[in-house]
């Protein structure tokens, strides 16, 4: 996350916003005042967990059969991929103050339109078929997000009704290509995207993260970032300040769902089946509990990729952890909100002074105590 | 100082994150007077009744209510103390009647349970006559009364508690002068109770006429504390302001050159300009280095005319000339493109961006004319930064800070200085002085001086006539949605002149 980190704050200037009061706190208050202090603390409170029911959890070993590293970590990494594509497009959505519940479907639609075109091709088991299904997936996607963006941005709907009815017409017409079907194919190209191993570390994680990092250097290297919290932020004001909130809007949701095609081809090309009703089913969700876990607020604005794909990491490592523990399929969702809503609150701020509060001895200040 | 304070605070301290708000600041408030508490906008007014009534916590100091130090952890805790606070806009629930204003949340319960309804409404007209404003009706719905009278029922609401200390934020600034009348009536008649009023206004008549004493702060420190009969305007705006009054003189000076040349081609004309429903067609035309006035009251289509030459609404009818060329602007990219300017009446709402940074509010309109594709580069940013921060004194001189944290005044040279950096060769200006102080408002006004010396053309909208007609080189008088006469200003040109023909019109 080191790099992403980094992306964040091209320049440093904002982490040096207050040099004078950072330079006089300890590190000790620094990282209690982190924004992600509490989802890393998560992830690694899980990882603890799993360690104590089988201390070889953490183990990564070489596989020499498959020339692929294995494990845990390893399929925790795997997981990841699909959502930390999908939180970081509607990261970017729900800092213009929208939101995409529609990603999920997308990702069905993708894996639709691939699925059927390479079980339909002439030549289904070549290279150039594997690319024509990939580039019709974020293609047909890319518009479908478009469609979102001009619908809320044009024509001034609501982000919320108008990715809903998205999410309903995209499993539509994800049942529609498919007639129906959870459509097989077999391409092992296709495959190798979400199966293979480069340097035995999976293909699907080194993808997903160069993506992610990609967008991320071109949102904040750009003026793209500060543009999309200035019309999150307030609209009307960054139309007056000439900011262009149209093609800002559609930009936005044509690269949220873009994304949630290339989440399709991976969540699709592991098992090379599109199911139609469960293919990227409630995705949406994850994404958004992974944007907020990450600090970014509902409200727009302000918005952090990073913590993003921290709250992406902590999902994958939270739906891991729940097979792993055989927490009964039947109280599996209880188990994960639980788990949420205690990280949430545990990252509130009322809940962070509070803390402060209680942890500072004769009222003084943590970072006094720390520096002196 | 006969009788023992009701209100001492010693030493108060506030920081926020990079501005110190308060620092060591006294402040005492006496039972049965008025007091009003002065200084620029960013001196700490607002701060030290938020510390007062509880809504920010001190980091240091003491707050010592009734002979009692007290820890205000809220504002229940203010109101439990005996302080009450009507701030600027009217906190009321128009849709909810009079009495119901006046006693939310102090509703007299009847028995066996609910709302005793009469008894309500007879402690409220109780509460509105102590006031003197026994005449209202306390079943009717509060927005069928003027602002005014709002604001009145507002009080009246506050002292319902029976309050000891009474806090009027800026209570006079939408009112007219019979009602402001009206209101210092009603301060005076509390005040004969023996209540403690603390006062907060930027107009000095009204200050001069209404209080008793006078604290001033100045950058978030106690300046001093005044008999008002024993200072006077110049020595109070000295104390206030510092070394800056000698702007406002020079101002004045330099505005008699003319700077037009009414020869040459216009760099704006406007003919039949006009958007339905908010202004009548009109004819404009702006010279290069002239100063144009907007007189008119609220609602005159002032700003709907301003906002139809920037293009932040598209007009229905007539063209724009822009220097000899017909341009279309029907966004403020195109206006931006041109070289126009726009800076809104709405500071907030329509200004800054209150989350992103000083620098990043100050950078936004040159970035929305690059695009995306080509971000400033950060030395740019920076020259553009540091000489706008120096040039309008933007306090504290801390670009990376968010612009919310910023006092209002500062907010409005932010806002300046992010038109000011796209180098604009128009620069249309919605009321930049609103609810300023004399310091910031000099500041700005001498920085319209300065651009249209450069050969920049000014469009200045205010309510305050005289401002407009200081400044400007010619007005155009705006009434009812339309432009209705235009007039050079000369040195026999005044504030009258100009109510002269908006009140002329109307006996027609």
């Amino acid at each position: 996350m080191t790099i992403d980190e980094r992306v964040d704050n091209p320049s440093g200037a904002r982490q040096g916003e207050t040099p004078t009061a950072r330079s006089t706190q300890g590190w000790f208050s620094r990282i209690l005042g982190s924004d992600h202090l509490w989802a890393i603390a998560a992830i690694a409170g899980l990882l603890c967990i799993n360690l104590i029911k089988d201390p070889g959890y953490l183990s990564v070993t070489y596989s020499s059969n498959t020339g692929a590293f294995v494990g845990n970590l390893v399929d925790i990494a795997r997981a990841m991929a699909p959502l930390l594509m999908i939180a970081t497009g509607m990261c970017l959505v729900i800092a213009t103050r929208g939101i995409d519940l529609s990603v999920g479907s997308m990702m069905a639609v993708a894996g639709a339109i691939a699925m059927e075109y390479l079980s339909n091709a002439n030549a289904p088991a070549s290279i150039g078929a594997a690319s024509v299904a990939i580039l019709l997936a974020v293609v047909l996607c890319a518009g479908l997000g478009a469609i979102n963006g001009v619908l809320i941005s044009v024509v001034g709907l609501q982000p919320f009704i108008t990715t809903l009815v998205m999410m309903l017409a995209g499993r539509g017409l994800a049942k529609v290509i498919t007639e129906g079907q959870n459509t097989t194919a077999v391409n092992e190209q296709y495959r190798w995207v979400a199966n293979g191993y480069v340097l035995g570390v999976p293909v699907v994680f080194l993808t997903s993260v160069a993506i992610a990092v990609l967008i991320a250097l071109i949102i904040r290297r750009s003026a793209l970032g500060m543009m999309i919290e200035s019309i999150g932020i307030n609209a009307e004001a960054s139309r007056l300040a000439g900011l262009n909130r149209r093609a800002l809007l559609i930009t936005v949701y044509t690269v949220g769902a873009f994304l949630a095609g290339i989440a399709g081809i991976f969540s699709t090309g592991t098992v090379m089946t599109v199911d139609v009703s469960q293919t990227g089913y409630q995705f949406e969700l994850d994404a958004i509990l992974a944007v907020v876990i990450g600090g970014t607020s509902l409200a727009g604005g302000k918005f952090s990729l990073a913590g993003a794909a921290i709250g992406a990491l902590l999902i994958a490592t939270l739906d891991k952890t729940v097979v792993f523990l055989g927490v009964p399929a039947s109280a599996t969702p209880a188990f994960k909100a639980a788990v949420i809503i205690v990280l949430y609150i545990a990252q509130s701020r009322r809940f962070r002074s509070w803390v402060a509060r209680a942890t500072r001895p004769g009222g003084q200040d943590v970072g006094e105590v720390v520096a002196s | 100082m006969t009788p023992a304070p009701i209100v001492e605070m010693h030493g108060i301290s506030i920081t926020f994150p990079g501005v110190k708000a308060l620092d060591a600041v006294d402040f005492r408030l006496l039972p049965g007077e008025v007091h009003a508490l002065m200084g620029e906008n960013g001196a700490g007014k607002s701060t030290l009744i938020k510390a007062l009534t509880g809504v920010y916590p001190i980091d240091a100091g003491a707050i010592i209510i009734d002979g009692e130090q007290r820890r205000l952890h809220g504002t229940a805790d203010a109101q439990a103390a005996g302080i009450s606070v009507v701030y600027q806009e009217v906190n009321l629930c128009p849709n909810l009647t009079i009495g119901e204003n006046v006693m939310l949340g102090h509703e007299i319960r009847g028995r066996p349970f609910g709302i005793n309804w009469k008894a309500t409404h007879r402690g409220a007209q109780a509460a509105l006559a102590k006031l003197g404003l026994e005449h209202l009706d306390t079943r009717l719905p509060l927005s069928s009364i003027s602002l005014a009278m709002q604001q009145l029922v507002a009080i009246s609401r506050a002292m319902v508690t029976d309050s000891k200390v009474l806090i009027l934020d800026e209570p006079t600034s939408s009112l007219d002068a019979p009602e402001v009348e009206r209101l210092f009536g009603v301060i005076r008649r509390l005040r004969d109770q023996g209540v403690a009023i603390l006062f907060v206004a930027h107009f000095l008549d009204q200050v001069y006429e209404v209080s008793d004493r006078i604290t001033v702060l100045r950058n978030g420190q106690f300046v001093g504390e005044y008999p008002t009969a024993e200072l006077d305007r110049t020595e109070l705006i000295a104390k206030m302001i510092g070394k800056e009054l000698a702007l406002l003189r020079s101002i004045d000076a330099e505005r008699m050159h003319i700077r037009a040349d009414h020869h040459e081609q216009p760099m704006l004309a406007a003919t039949g300009l006009g958007r339905t429903g908010a202004i009548a067609p009109t004819d404009l035309e702006v010279y290069r280095g002239e100063v144009v006035g907007f007189a008119g009251l609220l609602g005159s289509g002032r700003t709907e005319l301003a906002r139809l030459l920037y293009g932040a609404d598209k007009a229905d009818a007539g063209t724009i000339e822009f220097e000899g060329h017909k341009v279309s602007l029907n966004s403020p990219a195109a206006g931006l493109s041109h070289r126009i300017a726009y800076s809104s009446e709405n500071r907030r709402d329509e200004g800054v961006i209150a989350d992103l940074t000083v620098r990043e509010n100050l950078v936004l309109a040159v970035q929305a004319r690059r695009g995306w594709m080509r971000p400033l580069p950060k030395r740019e940013q920076n020259q553009i930064v540091e000489q706008y921060i120096a040039k309008l004194g933007i306090r504290p001189a801390d670009p990376e800070i968010p612009v919310k944290n910023l006092s209002g005044g500062n907010q409005q040279k932010v806002l300046l200085g992010r038109w000011l950096a796209t180098q604009p060769e128009m620069l249309i200006l919605d009321e930049p002085t609103r609810g300023i102080d004399v310091g910031a408002k000099a500041e700005i006004q001498s920085a319209v001086v300065e651009l249209s010396d450069a050969g920049v053309a000014v469009v200045y909208i205010s309510s305050e006539i005289d401002e407009v007609v200081r400044l400007s080189d010619r007005v155009a008088i705006l009434k009812d949605r339309r432009k209705i006469e235009e007039i050079d200003v000369g040195p026999d040109t005044t504030t009258a002149t100009v109510v002269r023909i908006i009140a002329g019109e109307s006996a027609t």
